[in-house]
C-alpha cells in the first residue's frame, strides 16, 4: 500500500487522551451520583427502581472509563483516586450532569438531554481508533438505549400529560436548555480527538442529537427553548456552584478515612 | 465442597478441568445458575508463560455481582488446585441474554425468571407458559431484569433483559 493510500493520523498525546476520557467518565460519575441520591424518593416504586438501576449502569460505565483514564495517564491513579481525590476544578463533566435533581420533571429533562448525547456519542465511539474506549462504548451503548427509552418515555408522559406536568416540564426545559450548548459545541480538544479518529465528529453528534431530541419534544408537545448564552465549561473545569456540594457528600468517606475498605 | 480432583478428569486437559470447576461456581443472585451457563466465562487458555488465563465479562457495566463472581471463581479454582490463574476482564463482545445457554435458560425458567431473546414476542410466563403478558417496567430488582406480569395467572415475574 502506498503511503498516500491511507492518510497518516497524528497520534493523540497522552494529555489529550486522558482529558477526553475524563470528560466521558466524569459526566457518567456525576450523573450517577445525582440519580443515586434519589433512591427511596422516586414518585413510584417502578420509577425508584429504574432511577437506581440507571445510576448503577452509569456508575459502572464511569468506573470503566476512569480506570482507562488512569491507565492512560500512567501515574498510578486508579478509578477511586480519580473519583474521590480530585477537587471540583479538576472534574471534566458536562455542567448539565451536576444540575440538581429538582422535581421529577427536572430530573427527567436533565436525563433525557444527557441520555440523547450519551447515546449518540457512544454509538460513534464504538468505532473509535482507541480499541479499549470502543469496547467500553459498545457495552455502554446497550445500557444507554434502555436509559433513553425511560427518559424519553417520561418526557412524553409529562409533556403531554396534565396541565401541571406540562407546565413543570416546560419550566425544567427553560432552566436546563442553556446547558445543552456544551454537549454539542466542540472545543479544541474535541476537534483534535475527532481528527485522530478517537472521538466522534462533533457536527455528526450535534445533528443526530438535534434529530433525536426534536422528535421527542414534538411527541411530548413541548416547545424547543430559545438558544441562550452559555458561560459554563464543565468539560474544561469551570463548573456551576452545585458540583462542590455534590463532591462534598460523594467524597466525604474516603477523604475522612483514607484507604478505608468494606 | 471438598477439594478433590474432579471425577473422570484424569485424561482431560487442564483447561477442560478448569471449565469443570467453573461449572460449580454459581451466580450469587441466582444460585441455580452457574457462571458458565450465565455466559460470563468467555475463555480459558494457557498463556505463553504457562499460566492459566480465565476471561470473564460483566453482564451490566455496574453489576455488583461481578466482583462476587470474580472472587467465587478465584476461590473455587484455588480449592481445586489451580493457583496459577490470572483473571482478565473481556468487554467485547458485550454480554446479552443470548449468552445464557439453553440449559441455563431452562434453569432460569424453572426458578421463575423468563429469558428474553432477540426475536420479539418470545417472553412467556415462567409459571403458566402463557404468552398473554404485559411489561410493568423495563427496570426490575437488578440491572439485568425487567418486571412483567402474566395476564392469565396474574402473577408478577422477572425477565432477563436481552440487553
Amino acid at each position: 500500500m502506498s503511503p498516500a493510500a491511507e492518510p497518516a493520523r497524528a497520534p493523540a498525546s497522552v494529555e489529550d487522551r486522558f482529558e477526553y476520557v475524563l470528560r466521558l467518565g466524569d459526566t457518567s460519575l456525576i450523573a450517577a451520583q445525582r440519580l443515586g441520591a434519589l433512591l427511596g424518593h422516586g414518585p413510584a416504586l417502578e420509577e425508584d427502581l429504574a432511577l437506581g438501576n440507571i445510576a448503577l449502569d452509569l456508575l459502572g460505565q464511569a468506573r470503566l472509563l476512569l480506570a482507562l483514564a488512569g491507565r492512560i495517564e500512567g501515574r498510578g491513579r486508579d478509578e477511586d483516586a480519580l473519583a474521590f481525590l480530585r477537587d471540583a476544578g479538576q472534574f471534566r463533566n458536562m455542567a448539565l450532569a451536576e444540575q440538581p435533581d429538582g422535581d421529577f420533571a427536572e430530573t427527567i429533562v436533565r436525563q433525557c438531554l444527557l441520555d440523547a448525547w450519551r447515546l449518540e456519542t457512544y454509538e460513534s465511539l464504538a468505532g473509535s481508533q482507541d480499541r479499549e474506549l470502543a469496547d467500553i462504548a459498545e457495552k455502554a451503548l446497550k445500557e444507554c438505549r434502555y436509559h433513553w427509552r425511560f427518559s424519553a418515555g417520561w418526557l412524553v408522559r409529562l409533556g403531554d400529560g396534565t396541565a401541571e406536568s406540562h407546565a413543570r416540564t416546560c419550566a425544567a426545559l427553560e432552566k436546563l436548555w442553556r446547558f445543552t450548548d456544551e454537549l454539542l459545541s466542540a472545543d479544541a480538544l474535541d476537534a483534535r480527538m475527532a481528527v485522530c479518529g478517537i472521538g466522534p465528529a462533533p457536527a455528526l453528534i450535534r445533528e443526530r442529537w438535534e434529530t433525536r431530541v426534536s422528535a421527542a419534544l414534538a411527541e411530548a408537545k413541548l416547545e424547543r427553548p430559545a438558544h441562550r448564552h452559555y458561560p459554563w465549561h464543565g468539560k474544561r473545569g469551570v463548573h456551576t456552584e452545585h458540583l462542590g456540594h455534590l463532591l462534598a457528600e460523594m467524597q466525604f468517606l474516603p477523604r475522612a478515612y483514607p484507604g478505608v475498605s468494606w | 465442597m471438598v477439594s478433590e480432583p474432579v471425577q473422570g478428569a484424569a485424561g482431560a486437559s487442564r483447561e477442560q478441568r478448569v471449565w469443570q470447576t467453573l461449572e460449580s461456581v454459581m451466580d450469587p443472585e441466582i444460585p441455580v445458575l452457574s457462571v458458565v451457563e450465565l455466559g460470563v466465562v468467555r475463555q480459558v487458555r494457557t498463556a505463553a508463560d504457562g499460566r492459566l488465563r480465565v476471561g470473564i465479562t460483566p453482564t451490566y457495566s455496574g453489576c455488583p455481582a461481578s466482583e462476587v463472581i470474580a472472587r467465587s471463581i478465584r476461590t473455587a479454582l484455588d480449592q481445586d488446585g489451580f493457583t496459577d490463574v490470572t483473571l482478565e476482564t473481556l468487554l467485547w463482545p458485550p454480554w446479552s441474554s443470548e449468552w445464557v445457554s439453553e440449559t441455563g435458560r431452562h434453569k432460569l425458567e424453572a426458578f421463575g425468571i423468563a429469558v428474553e431473546r432477540r426475536t420479539p414476542g418470545n417472553i412467556v410466563c415462567p409459571r403458566c407458559v402463557s404468552a398473554h403478558i404485559e411489561r410493568v417496567s423495563e427496570f426490575g430488582s437488578t440491572p439485568c431484569k425487567a418486571h412483567y406480569r402474566c395476564l392469565e395467572c396474574l402473577e408478577p415475574f422477572d425477565t432477563f433483559k436481552c440487553l
